[in-house]
């Protein structure tokens, strides 16, 4: 039995697509069999992170349309066994998702992957709603800020009514993922802190991803970050992808880096 | 926090800003998102219905809804003229 798992946020930017490769490509490193689907139909970029945008023949909107069939349209990762990509069509507008069409898809999938990552565009119009719909489990990225929480509380009030499982009377299980973490502003009362944005959304925390360098660095180079064992965000990915797999783990890279006293005192 | 910075003013403390707008601007939305959908539709033909009699502001006229375990109350003020 498959389990769909959306990466959503409502707003733009906050990393949903940097955490569906790194998720879906901690899965596949596990051995479980895992596709990622971009639901971006009209601006393709889940290519581009996993470094597969000069394979791609035909996309999710072929597929949906019967032009073409999952097994000419699968990107088989170059890196890691066991992971695929269904890149989203540039071409054609969110109209061409429909649900019949998703869910003929996602049942097709099913069949022979273990995981099925969605990849949801910003906002909550159809593109956003077609991802979440027949999610089992939700990844909410949020950023420690005020217009991210706000639109991620928008995002769990349309999976509670607008899913597939809300609608049977079920749950969408959720988990909070918090990306671009500064623990030294927050030690400052700059950023909201961890607790703090677990005490508004009320939902479980799966990770906290610092903000790092080495984000841009991997996405520069269509590696997803999760392949980078010396960075922060890559091993907070890690922890992350065990915690999804139901182990207990440490939470890491909470607290800044101690100063030395000299940068204490000059502040820099 | 640097040892100069205790020396500037205002000490930056804009988290704790930010939570307490999220609070209740998220309590809010939450309340809203459990009404009916023809709750603003309805509201505003009773407005319509009214203003028909009185001449009255929209700001004179305060509706809730409480939600209760088993029944929902709908609550209208309107401040009538004179």
């Amino acid at each position: 039995m498959a389990k769909i798992i959306v990466v959503t946020s409502g707003k733009g930017g906050v990393g949903k697509t940097t955490t569906s490769a790194a998720i879906g490509t901690g899965l596949a490193l596990t051995g479980k069999k895992t596709v990622i689907i971009d639901f971006d139909v009209g601006l393709r970029n889940l290519d581009l992170i996993m470094g597969c945008e000069r394979r791609v023949v035909y996309d999710f909107v072929n597929v949906l349309n019967n032009e073409a069939n999952l097994s000419q349209t699968l990107i088989k990762d170059k890196r890691v066994n066991n992971l695929f990509v269904l890149p989203a069509s540039q071409t054609r507008d969110k109209d061409s998702l429909t649900l019949e069409g998703v869910e003929r898809v996602l049942n097709e999938l099913a069949e022979t992957f273990d995981y099925i990552i969605c990849d949801s565009p910003a906002g909550i119009e159809k593109g956003a709603q077609m991802a979440l719909y027949f999610a089992d489990e939700a990844i909410i990225v949020t950023n420690p800020e005020v217009s991210s929480v706000r639109d991620s509380d928008r995002i769990l009030g349309i999976l509670q009514s607008k899913s597939r499982h809300a609608e049977n009377g079920a749950m969408v299980k959720e988990h909070l993922l918090i990306t671009r973490y500064n623990p030294a502003r927050v030690a400052d009362g700059e950023m909201l802190s961890v607790s703090d944005v677990e005490e508004i959304l009320a939902i479980p925390l799966i990770g906290v991803i610092p903000e790092s360098e080495s984000v841009l660095k991997a996405s520069n180079q269509g590696v997803p970050v999760i392949h980078d064992e010396e960075s922060d965000a890559g091993n907070a990915y890690i922890d992350a992808v065990k915690r999804l797999l139901g182990e207990e783990v440490d939470f890491r890279f909470l607290t800044a880096p101690k100063k030395g006293i000299l940068k204490r005192l000059i502040g820099a | 926090m640097s040892f100069i910075d205790y020396f500037r003013e205002g000490k930056n403390n804009s988290a704790s800003v930010a939570k307490e707008r999220l609070r209740i601007i998220v309590a809010h939305e939450r309340g809203q998102r459990n009404q009916p959908d023809y709750l603003p539709a309805m509201q505003q033909e009773i407005i319509e219905v009214i203003k028909k009699y009185v001449s009255i502001n929209d700001e004179e006229i305060h509706v809730t809804l409480d939600k209760t375990d088993d029944h929902s109350v709908f609550e209208l003020n309107v401040i009538l003229p004179g």
